[in-house]
This record gives C-alpha cells, sequence and structure tokens, in this order.
C-alpha cells in the first residue's frame, strides 16, 4: 500500500438517476439472450397480424358501407308483364322528380333474366319454366344524393305507393347487414386477440421480470445497503427487459409484416367485389409499425410494476 | 430519552427477535457521539452482526427506538432510507461485493448511486485501491481474488464515501496483521476527518491500536457498559489529542 487515497473528498449524495452505462452492468446480459426476445417477437408477430386483419376487415366495411350509402332498390310487384313495365316507367319519372335522387337506372328485363337464370333457369317462351314462367318484380337502381336513411326511404316509398301500390323501397345496405354483423364480429374477435396477447405479453414479462429479479436478488440487496433506491434498482431491470422487448418487436414486426403483406397479396390477386376495398391504406401500416412500440412501453411498465411491488417486500 | 447535539445513533430499550426465536438482542440503550471510535466485542453469538444490521438499517428493531442522525428510524418511511444508507459505510463479514463487477466498479458503486460523475470518481477509486494494495487487481473480479483482497475491496467500498459512520463486521478477519494495522490506521485517519467509527472484532490486539476507543461488549444478546461511556449523558474520558491541547 502506498501514496493517499482520496478519502477527503466530498462527495455528492443525492437522489439522482443511475441510468446508461453506470447501470448497465449491474444485472449482466447479452443481447437476445434467453427466451424473453423471442417470446416477445412472437407476440409482436401474432399482434401485428390480428391488427392487419382487424384494420383490413374495417377498411372492407367501410368501402362497402360508402358505395351502398346512397343506394335504394326500388321493386314494382305486380304480375301483369305490361303494367309493370308500365309502372316502372312511372316510377323512374316520379323518382327522378324528386330533389334527393341523383341518379336512377331501370333494370332492363334481359339483365334481370341473366342475373336470375343460375336459380330459375334461362328465359324463353312457354310456361315450362324459365324467365317467363314466373312474375319477376320490374327493379330500379336508384342513387341518392344523401344518406339512404329511414325516413328517407319511407318517403320516398308513400311517395310512389301513392300511385303505384306494388312499389317497395329497399335500401340495399340492409342486404348486407348480415355481412356487416359479420365484420363487426370479425373485428370485434381481432381485438379480443389482440388484447389477449397483450395479456399474455405482459404475463411473459412479467415471468422474466420475477425471474430475473430472484436470480440477483444478491446484487438488489448489496445495491439496497449502499443506498440505492427503488426507483434505481427498478430502472436497471427495467433497461434490461426494454432491450429485449425492442430485440423481440424489431423482429415480431418484420414477421408480422412480411406475413400481412404475402397474404395482402394474395387477397389483391382476387381483385373481386368487397374483397378488393380490404386493402390496408398507408395510416394502417403506421398503426402496425406503432405495434413494436406499444409492446415495449407495456414490457417497461410491467417490469417496474413487478420489481417495484417485489422491492417492496423488502427493507 | 432526549438527543442532543453529537449524538449519531440512540438505542432506546430495544429488542431484537427474528420471527418466534427467543431476542436474540435485549434491552440495548446506549448512544454513539459523532466522531468517536468504538470496537465492538463479544463472543460468538453474542449479537454482534444482529447489532451491526440494526445500525446499517437492513433490520428494523422488534422493539424500542432508535434515532439516527436526529431522525426516528422506526417511524421514517422507507423511501427515505436510502438517504441514510448513503451516510453509512459498511464492512459486510461475508465482503457481499458484487461477484459479476470488477474491483473497480464495486468500489465505484457508492459514487455512482450517489450521482458522482463518471470523470470525478475515477482518481478516487484508482487511489484507494492503490491504498489498499490492489492497484494491479482493479480489473480482477472478487471469484478470482483471495479473502484478503476481497475484505480489502470491501472496505475501500466503505470507506470511499467518507461516509459519516463507518460499521465494519470484522473488517481484519481476513488479512496479515501488517494489513490489519494498515486498515485500522485508514479508519483512524477516517475517524479523524469526523467519521464515527465502529468496528466489530473478536481481535484484542486491534482494540489497543486505538487508545481513544470505547469498548461496547455484548454478552448474550445484553450491552455490558460498566463505564458509563455509553449512556446518555456519557462519562466519556477525553480523547487523547484533548488531553495534549489541555496539557
Amino acid at each position: 500500500m502506498n501514496g493517499e487515497p482520496a478519502i477527503g473528498h466530498s462527495l455528492v449524495r443525492d437522489l439522482v438517476p443511475f441510468r446508461g452505462r453506470r447501470a448497465a452492468n449491474l444485472v449482466p446480459r447479452k443481447l437476445a439472450s434467453g427466451p424473453m426476445p423471442w417470446v416477445i417477437a412472437i407476440m409482436i408477430a401474432l399482434t401485428v397480424m390480428a391488427a392487419a386483419a382487424g384494420l383490413a376487415l374495417g377498411n372492407l366495411a367501410d368501402r362497402a358501407r360508402a358505395d351502398l350509402s346512397g343506394a335504394l332498390t326500388v321493386q314494382i310487384v305486380e304480375a301483369n308483364a305490361e303494367m309493370r313495365a308500365a309502372q316502372a316507367q312511372r316510377a323512374a319519372e316520379l323518382l327522378r322528380a324528386d330533389k334527393a335522387v341523383a341518379g336512377l337506372r331501370v333494370i332492363p328485363q334481359d339483365e334481370l333474366a341473366e342475373l336470375l337464370a343460375p336459380w330459375i333457369g334461362a328465359g324463353g317462351g312457354g310456361g315450362d319454366g324459365g324467365f317467363d314462367a314466373v312474375p319477376i318484380p320490374a327493379l330500379i337502381d336508384v342513387q341518392l344524393s344523401t344518406l339512404a336513411d329511414t325516413a328517407e326511404i319511407a318517403r320516398l316509398n308513400a311517395m310512389l305507393v301513392s300511385e303505384i301500390p306494388g312499389a317497395r323501397v329497399d335500401a340495399q345496405s340492409d342486404w348486407l347487414r348480415p355481412v356487416y354483423d359479420a365484420l363487426a364480429a370479425l373485428q370485434y374477435l381481432a381485438l379480443a386477440l389482440i388484447a389477449l396477447l397483450a395479456l399474455t405479453s405482459a404475463g411473459a414479462v412479467w415471468l422474466a421480470a420475477r425471474s430475473s429479479f430472484a436470480n440477483h436478488r444478491k446484487t438488489v440487496e448489496i445495491v439496497h445497503l449502499l443506498g440505492g433506491t427503488d426507483r434505481q434498482i427498478a430502472q436497471v431491470f427495467q433497461r434490461s427487459v426494454t432491450i429485449d422487448a425492442m430485440v423481440g418487436g424489431v423482429i415480431g414486426l418484420a414477421l408480422g409484416a412480411l406475413a400481412v403483406w404475402l397474404i395482402g397479396g394474395q387477397f389483391a390477386a382476387i381483385d373481386s367485389g368487397m374483397v378488393a376495398g380490404g386493402n390496408l391504406r398507408r395510416l394502417d401500416w403506421l398503426v402496425l409499425a406503432a405495434i413494436p412500440l406499444a409492446g415495449v412501453l407495456l414490457a417497461m411498465l410491467t417490469a417496474r410494476i413487478t420489481v417495484m411491488s417485489a422491492l417492496r417486500r423488502m427493507l | 430519552m432526549t438527543h442532543g447535539a453529537g449524538e449519531i445513533v440512540t438505542f432506546d430499550n430495544v429488542g431484537l427477535r427474528y420471527g418466534t426465536e427467543p431476542e436474540v438482542l435485549r434491552d440495548l440503550a446506549f448512544t454513539l457521539f459523532a466522531g468517536r471510535f468504538y470496537f465492538l466485542t463479544g463472543a460468538s453469538g453474542a449479537g454482534k452482526t444482529s447489532l451491526l444490521k440494526l445500525l446499517y438499517l437492513a433490520q428494523r428493531p422488534s422493539r424500542g427506538a432508535i434515532r439516527m442522525f436526529g431522525n426516528d428510524m422506526i417511524t421514517l418511511p422507507r423511501d427515505r432510507l436510502p438517504m441514510f444508507r448513503r451516510k453509512l459505510g459498511v464492512v459486510f463479514q461475508d465482503f457481499r461485493l458484487i461477484e459479476h463487477l470488477s474491483a473497480f466498479d464495486n468500489v465505484a458503486l457508492p459514487l455512482r448511486l450517489a450521482g458522482v460523475r463518471e470523470s470525478e470518481l475515477v482518481r478516487p477509486v484508482s487511489e484507494m485501491l492503490e491504498w489498499v494494495g490492489l492497484a494491479k487487481r482493479m480489473d480482477g473480479v472478487p471469484a478470482t481474488m483471495s479473502g484478503g483482497e476481497q475484505q480489502r475491496v470491501a472496505i475501500a467500498r466503505a470507506v470511499i464515501g467518507r461516509p459519516d459512520l463507518l460499521i465494519a463486521d470484522e473488517p481484519t478477519g481476513n488479512v496479515d496483521p501488517d494489513m490489519a494495522l494498515k486498515l485500522l490506521q485508514l479508519f483512524e485517519r477516517l475517524n479523524r476527518l469526523g467519521t464515527t467509527v465502529i468496528v466489530a472484532t473478536h481481535d484484542i490486539h486491534l482494540l489497543r491500536q486505538v487508545p481513544d476507543s470505547l469498548i461496547m461488549r455484548l454478552q448474550k444478546g445484553s450491552l455490558l457498559d460498566p463505564t458509563g461511556a455509553l449512556r446518555f449523558p456519557p462519562r466519556l474520558a477525553p480523547r487523547a489529542s484533548e488531553r495534549g491541547s489541555e496539557a
């Protein structure tokens, strides 16, 4: 032993943060070591896929609603074909005169016959079946300049029925109500899946933080006795879990986004009806990109609560 | 019991039991005065380590009152304990070094916890390790060190922050007589700078090395104080330095 130790120095004593490299060494770790980053990666990937499905279903329903929000179908139910045609023309005149109607199209009989052919057979004369054998209502496709709400439908219905007793007005969206309900149910399912995945992720972090705390209990006790505060100690564990969560989040986002992109490509190739409306928009991709951030925040919060509650049981 | 100036620790009718076991410490009533040097002696099992645990705030007593630095430690909220622990330097009997940290990082830890900048702690930590003869072992981890070396790291860690109260549990148990003397000189030097020192030891030779020291003798959990020096108001003999100045 030689020289003079600097014990005469006056040292700062304050409850300051204990972060970064100073704190890093207290809980030794290697990057992406242990199962934690991989568990988080799987959870994030599944969450990204569930969220993408929910967003796509939402887009699909929104697109269908927008297309059909002002659309009506007017049926003219009349057994006599000539009278039916005349009533259809009169109904079209009445509707064109209404300021709420932006446009309409009387569906030609040929087109109706073609639409119904798979169910009632091809058209043609005679009474042995086909289009001519069944009194099919005349149809008018109406597009309103306003929303086709219940009051508007009732008003138009009353106007038409006063002159044409066999007229009946329906919102086209009514036909798709069961589909909307099914889409909404699937969206709720996606939300429930996301909530379950978040809960499972929090549970995994809780277990990992508890295990890490138990493994380093001796170190924690020493740091406590040297004047370390609960916050300082919690930050050390929080930092470790945050790094794991960030690594897992990046891997999970990459896996999830790749899966969504591949599946999206498959659906885009269908290019048919409602399915085409289910594409993800730019904002949707931003929402998906934010999922790992939410995962990291959740992991940090869970680790902090876990460690702080364990520390409170110590003196 | 009132608390006057110069009193750093006051125990009043303190008892300690673990669980439902009989009391390991009974009716402890004493005062530690700022700037004094105390030896705590007693046979194995007398309760020395339990008493030290109360002093370094690792344990709350089962009964009685403890005041430290003018504060009631029994009612003190848990979140205020760290501020008081930072006024203490503790040499644990089992060293309690952090196994995966180097000697340097172990000694630097109290300073880092207290918020000392890295640039400001390198010199004092290096000098302290040099002074305890571990200049060449700064990067070594405890597992690669002998018991004596680990003990010196533990002592360096305890004194690096210039504590108000230094508590040492058998600090010279694993070092050779020369090193023991050197360490005791370090404690004395700290004591002269104003740190109150309490050393638990079996080593009767150490007691003679610090002539101004006061002896606290524990016997089966009770404190023997035949001279009354540990009571309040104390019957203290003047320190050697004080006798010199009077002369």
